[in-house]
């Protein structure tokens, strides 16, 4: 190794300074560029980085708005918001979740049905949400989960609203329900941009008013801007913008007459509609069996979700919406209409029924329900005893073309567009109509049976009342509504819904007089509704109608006791009083019933009656509907009835229900 | 009187404007890290003792005369060196890495003592050699100095091997190693990087490619990064205002009372805040190598020069961290960042360093 160079102690000392001072600019200039990385963040990119410690900082947490109520036309409650405890967890602080469910279920109640809720919501949820695991919790489970409660963290009770429907089953069909909001919802929302106001919202109106009148009970949903910390923790609340409540929403319908007339139906399957003819508003509006609707805010079990689908009671079908049948008889009143009305009858005119029709050059007859006739019988007496062969004749005369034009007046054949989701259209037939749907001819046979609301003919109960109150108020056909009033949530100021005039059907008074007084004789001695209608105080008018389920094979009879429940006729009842200034206007039908005057018209009457006298079935001492002695009408059963169910599904295909 | 004596006395190798400086920057740390750690008087009652125990330290240690450190230096590196070796052998694994040793009644990290010890070393074997330097001594200053790094490294610690090494690299530089030789062990250390990415462990790697890239893995290892450069951006020219940091005070920070705490007075105090640190901390830099340079021995010299660049490293290398342009490793920010171990081992620096620059006049080599 060589030596090194021999250095005095001042050049040594000299060329240590001269390094210290390279070290001290190297210095310098890297803390220049630390400055200039400073100038780089803190000026420069400034806006980036700010924008970036904002969002970390500030979270915007929607603030729901609470659904409006549902009123009656009284201001009784019929759907509203409850708070209500519920024991929730948020599976990512809770750890095991199979462990803390065990250890909860020794404090809290926790049936399976909720855990399999829970482990489903669960899987949907991100895992940081908190997933409900038992609403409702009664307070002294609040209070022993509260002392408890640092034993579980990740597990917290927590103050929600909770929707109520106070009337249950009484109301379902009208009121309706609200669900989880699932995918279709939301891509529904999302389409109609209305997305950004549910954020937040857990719930959607899915049936009944909760459905149609969704864009009012919702509200505005508000919103808070939240400081959070970097676990999300909302530290302190910036700014707030409340959410508005949602409006309230008013029905015409009437809470006890919808009850009475719920109660009345007893364990008798079938509709009701109860229209106001002065405006068209919806009175009451029942379909038995009725269900739950409070079952079906958060999500059902199986068990009941297959009862509920059953496949003769079918609680979730509105039938008064969208179940179709033959309106049978109750169409005989619009035929004397519409024969009186095209000319073709004057009220005076008068046929003698042999107890059949048979068309021109043919030998197939059409018989009366009454084996051997009604005798001598005018247009009154037609309706009032319900004679067939009289109806055969006139809509053999008028033809299907005019019969087609003169019922669609009265909305037969066509939504009567209420403010409920679901209804069906019914059918009205003609030529035209059969050629579209089946490719075949009209026979001439299909127009003597669409005379007495046979056949093809097919009807809601809904559209039955809206026809029956066109009647009642001299030709204005309304669009029957629930809406009543919405009620501003913050001034509390009502407004008003005007009624909906769809048509004005032009009818001569003479003519409406003589058929209005044909039904009101309908329900005295002599007419077919006479036992229903005794002792009314007021002038009743109605219609019987019997619409069959089965066909009847040329020549057998139609025996009640030999045919299986479920293949009895469907009874149905139209009705409005009083006559000469119409309150209330009423459409019945009762599932395998068997006859309108037995089973339908007592419930319209039961209704009628509470309505114009407040009283209530029971106070006074009306028969049972057993009691009474059927067989007052019995109709003719034709060999030819056409495929109804091919027309329109039937009801029981029906199935547009489904749980949250 | 006698008070007044003693206090003349005990101040007396003190250097008046470098105190005057690092209070500043220490009341400039009592600011940030009561800020840091949202007021708690426990945290700042605790900060207050470490600084108070420094300072008794760095009084000491301008006590002390050069010549007693010399005498200790050769003894202190060969404890240090020897602890090393006990804690490659027995040492306890905290978090993946062997730093402690556990004596029974203290657990202590060598490798803080080896902070100080390495320069001393280096410094007093050139001392030593300075009438008749081989370049073989030079070798030898190289193997001082690299057998506690490899040892740190190994342990593994990164940041403070890397330190270390750069303490002792600038004895070698300032003590007059040829630039030819210099600039051919860069050279070497260029060709070596390749082979040392190899050597390293996986998550010094995975540092190393967070600082290139921290949106790599936000959530994980790229998560401090990208916070605390919020934080830095953030703060803009004058800063949110002290105690107002949003990622400070809303726990988006990591260690930000330790290692990050540059974070924080940076998003408090903006650039200008930014600006004034860095003209403090030159400001001590330039006033250590002025009392560096004024030292009338070689050892002194090397010894503060190196005691002082090392300062230096410390705090840009914690800054370059904070603010993103260089990878993570653990270094706090001297005299700034809280904890006990740190602010002695400085404050006992300067201590030496004004120790050597005072007692010029009284003892004559």
């Amino acid at each position: 190794m060589p030596r090194l160079r021999y250095i005095t102690p001042e050049e040594a000392f000299l060329h240590y300074r001269r390094r210290l001072e390279v070290a001290g600019y190297v210095a310098v200039l890297l803390f220049l560029l630390l400055a200039g990385r400073f100038v780089w963040l803190q000026v420069i990119q400034y806006d980036h980085y700010h924008a970036m410690a904002e969002s970390n900082r500030i979270a915007l947490v929607p603030a729901p708005p609470p659904r409006g109520a549902i009123y009656d036309r009284n201001g009784v409650v019929l759907a509203q918001n409850e708070t209500a405890f519920t024991l929730e967890i948020t599976p990512h602080q809770a750890g095991n979740v199979d462990e803390v469910l065990e250890r909860l279920a020794t404090l809290i109640e926790i049936t399976p049905g909720d855990v399999r809720r829970f482990r489903r919501l669960m899987a949907e949820s991100k895992g940081f949400e908190s997933v409900v695991l038992r609403s409702r919790l009664k307070e002294e489970e609040v209070a022993r989960f509260a002392v408890n409660r640092y034993r579980f963290p990740g597990v917290e009770v927590q103050a929600r609203q909770f929707r109520q429907y106070p009337f249950a089953d009484v109301m379902a069909h009208v009121v309706g329900y609200i669900g989880r909001i699932n995918p279709t919802d939301k891509e529904l929302l999302a389409e109609e941009g209305r997305a950004a106001n549910y954020r937040g919202t857990e719930h959607i109106g899915k049936a009944g008013v909760e459905a149609s009148y969704e864009r009012w009970l919702h509200g505005r949903t508000g919103v808070e801007k939240v400081e959070t910390d970097s676990a999300g923790r909302a530290v302190r609340i910036l700014s707030r913008t409340p959410p508005v409540a949602g409006h309230g929403i008013h029905l015409h319908l009437d809470a006890k007459l919808q009850q009475v007339a719920a109660e009345v139906f007893g364990d008798f399957r079938g509709a009701l509609v109860a229209l106001d003819p002065t405006n068209g508003g919806v009175l009451a509006l029942v379909s038995r069996p009725g269900f739950d609707p409070n079952l079906f805010i958060d999500s059902i079990d199986q068990a009941t979700w297959a009862e509920l689908n059953h496949p003769m009671a079918r609680p979730l079908i509105n039938r008064a919406l969208r179940g179709v049948y033959p309106p049978g008889s109750t169409i005989k009143p619009f035929m004397a209409l519409a024969g009186l009305e095209l000319g073709l009858r004057a009220p005076g005119d008068s046929i003698v029924d042999p107890g059949y029709f048979s068309l021109p050059g043919s030998t197939h007859r059409y018989r009366d329900w009454k084996k051997d006739g009604h005798g001598v019988v005018d247009l009154k007496r037609s309706v009032v005893v319900s004679c067939d062969t009289y109806y055969y004749r006139l809509a053999h005369q008028m033809g299907i073309e005019n019969m087609h034009r003169f019922m669609t007046q009265f909305g037969f054949g066509q939504k009567t567009g209420v403010d409920l989701d679901g209804e069906l259209a019914g059918l009205m037939p003609n030529p035209e109509w059969k050629r579209r749907r089946f490719n075949q001819p009209w026979w001439p046979g299909e127009t003597i049976i669409a005379g007495i609301g046979q056949g093809y003919t097919l009807a809601t109960p809904m559209q039955l009342a809206v026809a029956t109150m066109a009647i009642a108020n001299d030709g204005v056909v309304y669009q029957p509504q629930l809406l009543r009033a919405w009620q501003d949530p913050d001034t509390g100021r009502m407004h008003y819904a005007a009624p909906r005039i769809v048509a004005r059907i032009p009818l001569k008074p003479e003519n409406l007089k003589v058929v209005k007084q044909a039904m009101v004789e309908v329900t005295l001695p002599g007419g077919t509704a006479a036992v229903a209608g005794a002792g009314a105080p007021y002038a009743f008018a109605g219609k019987t109608g019997t619409a069959q389920v089965i066909g009847i094979k040329q020549g057998a009879r139609y025996d009640e006791k030999r045919i299986a429940a479920h293949h009895r006729d469907h009874a149905l009842f139209i009705a409005f009083a009083p006559a000469d200034a119409p309150r209330i206007a009423v459409a019945v039908m009762v599932e395998n019933g068997g006859s309108g005057s037995g089973t339908a018209a007592p419930i319209a009457r039961k209704v009628i009656d509470y309505w114009l006298l407040g009283k209530r079935p029971g106070q006074a001492v009306p028969a049972p509907p057993s009691a009474i002695a059927p067989g007052e009408e019995e109709e003719e059963r034709e060999d030819s009835s056409p495929a109804i169910e091919a027309a329109e599904p039937p009801p029981s295909s029906e199935g547009g229900v489904h749980a949250g | 009187m006698r008070v007044e004596r003693l206090f003349r006395r005990l101040t007396a190798h003190l250097d008046l404007p470098l105190v005057g400086l690092l209070g500043l920057l220490l009341l400039v740390s009592l600011g940030t890290v009561y800020s840091a750690s949202e007021g708690n008087p426990a945290r700042l009652v605790a900060h207050l003792v470490n600084i108070v125990l420094a300072l008794a330290a760095m009084l000491v240690a301008s006590h002390i005369p050069p010549q007693r450190l010399m005498q200790f230096t050769p003894l202190a590196y060969g404890v240090g060196l020897l602890l090393l070796v006990a804690v490659a052998l027995f040492g306890e694994v905290v978090n993946g890495a062997r730093r402690w040793l556990d004596l029974g009644f203290t657990r202590i990290q060598p490798s803080e003592l080896m902070r100080l010890a390495v320069p001393l070393m280096i410094a007093w074997y050139l001392h030593q050699k300075q009438e008749s330097m081989h370049s073989l001594d030079y070798a030898v200053a190289i193997g001082l100095l690299g057998l506690p790094v490899l040892l740190i490294l190994r342990q593994p610690d990164l940041g403070t091997s890397l330190l270390i090494a750069a303490s002792g690299f600038f004895v070698i530089y300032l003590g007059g190693l040829s630039l030819r030789v210099l600039a051919a062990a860069a050279a070497l250390g260029a060709l070596a990087a390749p082979f040392a990415w190899h050597l390293l462990h996986d998550y010094q790697r995975r540092r190393i490619l967070t600082m290139l890239d921290p949106s790599s893995d936000p959530l994980g290892a790229g998560y401090h990064i990208i916070q605390s450069t919020i934080a830095v951006g953030s703060g803009g020219i004058f800063g949110k205002g002290w105690m107002d940091g949003t990622q400070t005070h809303l726990d988006f920070l990591p260690e930000r009372s330790t290692d990050f705490i540059f974070a924080v007075f940076a998003e408090e105090f903006g650039l200008a805040g930014n600006l004034l640190l860095l003209a403090l901390y030159a400001a001590i830099v330039y006033r250590g190598l002025v009392l560096a340079a004024s030292a009338p021995t070689l050892f002194g010299r090397l010894m503060s020069a190196a005691l002082i660049l090392t300062f230096f490293v410390y705090a840009f290398v914690n800054m370059g961290m904070v603010s993103g342009i260089l990878p993570v490793v653990g270094v706090p920010l001297p005299l700034v960042s809280y904890g006990g171990t740190s602010m002695v081992t400085v404050l006992f620096g300067f201590g030496i360093v004004m120790s050597v620059a005072t007692h010029k006049k009284l003892v004559k080599t």
